[in-house]
């Protein structure tokens, strides 16, 4: 065959690869299609649902109560954040005021949640750009904050400690002194996973400029969090619209406006060393007040009160049997997870169970964005930008 | 703007025949609209300079089973600019002839679309002229809608006859 001919042959469609279910950048079962002119990426479609649970349907069928493991299991990363947030829309719903300490101590829950949370994204998301070694250091420090909430909830990744009307338990004997000592070193640590990265040239290389999300379809695709203070706005429901006491502590909402992977980056790193700021001021100012709210039909009594009064042992039994009645109504409560805008939305028809409860996941809207960031990228980016979005598939298909 | 004079300007805009309840509970307003004028209402409430709800939470539905009409739809709303938040909601009915069905507001809100299509599967409301309507969740073979009332948690192969059985 003449050369000539050879040329013109030359193969120009467009290939598809599957990247998923199974692949060690998607951190769960999340498949997309990726279509791919020569190396540059052309479309991704991502295909959902291989962890979808029924989640939403199960919450229809269980007491009040029992909804709150559950909730921790739909965002396990930040599992406290969780069970605040649909303790918080359940409060509201059925008009219960929580007790100062409960509030100040479901703060320091939720912020250990967004180190928790943050530490692990920055590990593997260093790890799925080709750096080793900041997983090892910010699992160590993720140890420290699982044995905080063992010490105090029993449960490590699931903490199973915040219930309706305030929480499970009071806090065990030298939390705090241990919380205190955990935010005296944290800062420190947050400067080594910054020596690793944030001036490294290999990362700066491989997430400066790439996975643009401009301002306007951020707002326009639902984005929230980091991923929409990487684009530069500054919008965080803890100041917008603060909810369990955040108005009283002192700190910044951390905003970039590179609107790629490293602005991400750059966010995450700040919240965490604001997280340790709230941290701080939480168990300066802590209260010694009750941990639960007393209304009998709607609130479990202290364990101590059921041994010794038969009054709060019926309330607790009727609890158990029957659940609690909330009046017919609907209301929707919205918090700001380590990934965004995590919202619960209730509708009570006056019976025990929810009639409709509606999770919105942060990292299930923000996951929208990705087809858009990824177009005109490399295929070796796509797992950056896939990593700066931060999924956690149990939220994403529930 | 507080959510009661939201409520009142929609009612203004658009009186009565439109706007068809007006609900408050513990400070939140739900506003229920003609499912015909879902794309309209919406398109004002995020380009009027007062109210720019430029920011979509989420799109949800609800199964009034077996009250009728029976399907509502929730479109949950968040103003970045103003820093208020609102809800709309529109009722549809379906029957033997008439599948539920009611208009996309992709066009308004790109990220309804994930939205849409996840509450299309799991109700089985068609949401006309959504630019993707494949099933998102579930898989591509499944006809049963699981959230809705009379879809059962759980049973013998007799009791579930919607479910789909494993492919031979």
């Amino acid at each position: 065959m003449p050369d000539g001919a050879a040329k013109e042959e030359r193969r120009v469609e467009t290939l598809e690869v599957n990247i998923g279910p199974h692949h060690p950048s998607t951190h769960g079962v999340f498949r997309a299609v990726v279509e791919l002119d020569g190396e540059i990426v052309t479309d991704v479609v991502p295909h959902l649902g291989y962890l979808h649970r029924g989640y939403e349907k199960t919450c229809e069928n269980k007491h009040y109560h029992n909804v709150i493991p559950l909730a921790e299991r739909c965002d396990y990363m930040a599992a406290s954040g969780n069970s605040v947030a649909y303790c918080l829309a359940v409060e509201r719903l059925a008009g219960i005021e929580v007790p100062e300490r409960a509030q100040t101590v479901r703060v320091i829950m939720a912020e250990l949640s967004r180190i928790f949370s943050h530490l692990f994204w920055l590990g593997t998301h260093a790890h799925d750009v080709g750096a080793m070694t900041p997983l090892f250091y910010c699992l160590r420090e993720r140890e420290e904050i699982m044995n905080m909430f063992e010490l105090t909830a029993g449960g490590r990744l699931m903490p199973n400690y915040v219930r309706i009307g305030g929480l499970a338990r009071d806090l065990e004997d030298g939390f705090l002194e241990r919380i205190r000592a955990f935010t005296e070193t944290f800062d420190r640590r947050v400067d080594d996973y910054e020596a690793l990265l944030t001036k490294n040239p290999i990362y700066i290389d491989r997430t400066k400029g790439i996975g643009i999300l401009p301002t306007e379809d951020a707002v326009a695709l639902g984005a929230s969090g980091p991923v929409i203070r990487g684009s530069g706005v500054a919008w965080d429901i803890r100041k917008s619209e603060p909810y369990s006491g955040y108005d009283k502590y002192d700190f910044d909402i951390a905003v970039e406006d590179g609107c790629d992977v490293y602005s991400r980056y750059l966010v995450r790193i700040r919240e965490m060393r604001e997280s340790n700021r709230i941290l701080r001021q939480a168990v300066d100012t802590i209260e010694e007040t009750p941990i639960r709210a007393v209304k009998h039909s709607l609130v479990f009594p202290p364990q101590h009160e059921i041994y010794d009064k038969t009054a709060s042992l019926i309330h607790h039994f009727m609890l158990v049997v029957e659940g609690m009645k909330i009046a017919p109504g609907e209301i929707y409560h919205a918090i700001e997870s380590p990934r965004g805008e995590m919202g619960v939305y209730i509708v009570s028809d006056g019976g025990p169970q929810p009639y409709r409860l509606k999770w919105r996941g942060p990292a299930f809207v923000n996951l929208e964005a990705l087809a858009l960031m990824s177009r005109g990228a490399f295929l070796s980016d796509f797992i950056a930008i896939l990593s700066s979005v931060d999924i956690v598939l149990a939220e994403v298909d529930r | 703007m507080n959510q009661e004079s939201i409520g009142e300007k929609l009612l203004a805009t658009f009186g009565e025949e439109t706007i068809e309840e007006t609900v408050l509970f513990q400070d939140q307003v739900s506003v229920t609209v003609s499912a015909e004028a879902i794309v309209a209402v919406c398109r004002f409430l995020k380009e009027d300079s007062e109210l720019a709800f430029d920011f979509l939470s989420f799109v949800g539905g609800v199964d009034r089973y077996p009250a009728t009409p029976r399907f509502e739809l929730i479109y949950q709303l968040y103003s970045l600019k103003h820093n208020h938040r609102f809800r709309v909601k529109a009722r549809v009915d379906e029957s033997e002839e008439n599948p539920a069905s009611i208009d996309s507001v992709v066009e308004v809100w790109p990220t309804a679309n994930w939205h849409e299509r996840e509450t299309a599967e799991m109700f089985g409301i068609t949401f006309n002229n959504h630019p993707d309507p494949r099933k998102l969740l579930l898989p591509e073979h499944w006809t049963a809608h699981p959230l809705r009332k009379d879809f059962p948690l759980e049973g013998t192969d007799e009791d579930t006859p919607d479910l789909p059985r494993e492919q031979g």
